[in-house]
């Protein structure tokens, strides 16, 4: 690999940011694909949009406009139930409703059809120091509780039946969870954009649960590939000139797609 | 000394009445099967035990205190099958995430848990299922793991609903066989909800029928009865041995179809 790349800035904030926010989305990204949340998760991002323009529109940071709006989505979608969450149609509706109210924002606001890219696709490339220390605490706290919820999150997610009469409060972890994934997505469309957030969060648990049946080596693999797939994203956008979320995207997709025809369940 | 007594309950759910003023004493070590039509209040009946749903009036003791969430002393068999997600997890990760499960912490487990967790799979003959994802495991094998799931911690009472299901007569026969063997050597009482009679028959202590909001517990030649049965369905049943088997027959269709036949 070309060293030259790493003596830019911004080069180097790329490689910051896209792995902390990949390690992340691996490692919450796994529960979604496991609960079968995976939907929901991309219409969070979608929220997420509205949020970030809504922001922008009142002169507030997006990050911060998305946080609170992903943060709250999820929240709600895991207060009205886990059925909610898997329902398709209510979904697609949040998911349309939201990217909608998004582009009214920036019609608002037309000055900032560049940010509106940058939303949409991502924009590692553009990544501020101030930008790296507030996903690295978005992360610390994320995974803070992700430690802490795991055990009872995964128990809830595969047997919730076992697990309701355990004593787990499934609607609670239900409810903690997607806050979660909402605070996940912000972070990851940073990223990647809010219409590939898919490219970190579930394609590489995918395919590490396609992989490995065990749950602690499908999340450190979910994770490695995430990691990997966005380092090697960004090194191919340096060399190609091309974007980095496209470079992402492919190879996400890529990594699943070859899982499928390589191990037949 | 009773593992379960009930006196005089009524179970609402949702504003409806599910179970009415019954009293049913259940002994340590019995094997009670559970029958009934669907909705009678089977799941209803197992879910108050659990402490998850509230009895309205009367009195309900397990091993002689009120229910509780999370009580170490059952093994519940849920009807709704693990495996609707995580088809790609195996087996022993998901029992052993099950035995600490309600603890809050990292997905990993002790040795004493892995060790539990081995034990249980020894004692339901399932060991080298348990190294493969739930999703290649047949209807029979997974009933076995979740028979396992329900071991750990070695619970005193066993709340098996509908473990028959969707299960071919051979592996009924050999589920039974399991399950009436585990309770013979470890003492375990069992309740054991089933829509058919027949597989049981020969294995359990005594029936307890619900029907209606009602209930009936006794032995097989005094509960499945024409004139008890009649009673506690309110309609007309018969009931038809022939065979060793036992057809419990009534003459409206979905009656019929709900009292199961073999």
């Amino acid at each position: 690999m070309n060293a030259a790349m790493l003596e830019y800035d911004f080069m180097r904030h790329a490689f910051a940011a896209a792995g902390i926010v990949a390690i992340l989305s691996g490692l919450v990204g796994y529960f979604l694909v496991l609960r079968g949340q995976a939907f929901a998760g991309h219409a969070l991002s979608h929220v997420g949009f509205a949020g970030a323009t809504g922001a922008i529109l009142i002169g507030a940071s997006p990050l911060a406009g998305m946080l609170a709006v992903t943060t709250l989505g999820g929240v709600l979608m895991g207060a009205l139930g886990e059925k909610l969450a898997q329902r398709d149609i209510a979904i697609g509706v949040i998911l349309t409703l939201s990217l909608g109210l998004g582009l009214l924002f920036l019609h608002f606001f037309t000055a900032y059809a560049t940010q509106a890219t940058a939303l949409l696709f991502g924009d590692v490339l553009g990544v501020s120091v101030n930008t790296i220390y507030q996903l690295l605490l978005l992360t610390t706290v994320c995974l803070t509780i992700l430690a802490v919820i795991s055990r009872p999150l995964l128990f809830a997610s595969v047997s919730p039946e076992l697990a309701e009469a355990k004593g787990v409060n499934l609607r609670r972890q239900s409810l903690i969870f997607l806050g979660l994934a909402g605070l996940t997505t912000a972070a990851c469309a940073q990223i990647v954009g809010v219409l590939l957030v898919f490219a970190l969060m579930i394609g590489p648990a995918a395919a590490a649960q396609r992989l490995t049946t065990r749950v602690i080596p499908g999340l450190a693999l979910s994770a490695g590939l995430a990691l990997a797939q966005a380092w090697t994203g960004i090194a191919l956008s340096y060399l190609t000139d091309w974007p980095a979320s496209f470079w992402i995207a492919a190879l996400s997709g890529g990594t699943y797609l070859l899982t499928l025809a390589l191990i037949r369940n | 000394m009773s593992a379960i007594d009930l006196a005089q309950v009524t179970i609402a759910r949702g504003g409806r009445e599910i179970l009415r003023n019954i009293s049913v004493n259940i002994r340590r070590g019995e094997f009670v099967g559970v029958l009934g039509p669907n909705g009678a209040g089977k799941t209803t009946l197992f879910r108050t035990i659990l402490g998850l749903q509230p009895i309205q009036s009367g009195r309900l003791e397990v091993f002689g205190a009120a229910p509780r969430r999370g009580n170490p002393a059952i093994g519940y068999m849920p009807q709704t099958r693990i495996g609707q997600t995580g088809q790609n997890l195996r087996g022993f990760d998901i029992l052993a995430n099950a035995a600490n499960g309600h603890h809050f912490g990292l997905p990993i487990s002790s040795r004493v848990i892995r060790d539990d967790v081995a034990a249980a799979l020894q004692a339901v003959d399932a060991t080298e299922l348990a190294a493969r994802p739930i999703a290649t495991l047949s209807g029979g094998q997974r009933q076995r793991l979740l028979l396992a799931a329900a071991l750990l911690g070695s619970p005193k009472l066993l709340l098996l609903d509908e473990p028959l299901i969707s299960l071919d007569p051979a592996a009924q026969a050999s589920i039974i066989a399991l399950i009436h063997r585990l309770a013979e050597t470890r003492g375990l009482t069992v309740l054991f909800a089933a829509h058919d009679i027949n597989p049981l028959l020969g294995v359990m202590d005594r029936v307890l029928y619900l029907s209606g909001g009602n209930a009936a517990i006794g032995a097989v030649d005094e509960v499945v009865t024409a004139a008890a049965l009649s009673k506690l369905y309110g309609a007309d049943i018969e009931v038809i041995r022939a065979a060793g088997r036992i057809f419990v027959v009534s003459d409206t269709a979905d009656h019929h179809h709900e009292c199961g036949h073999a």
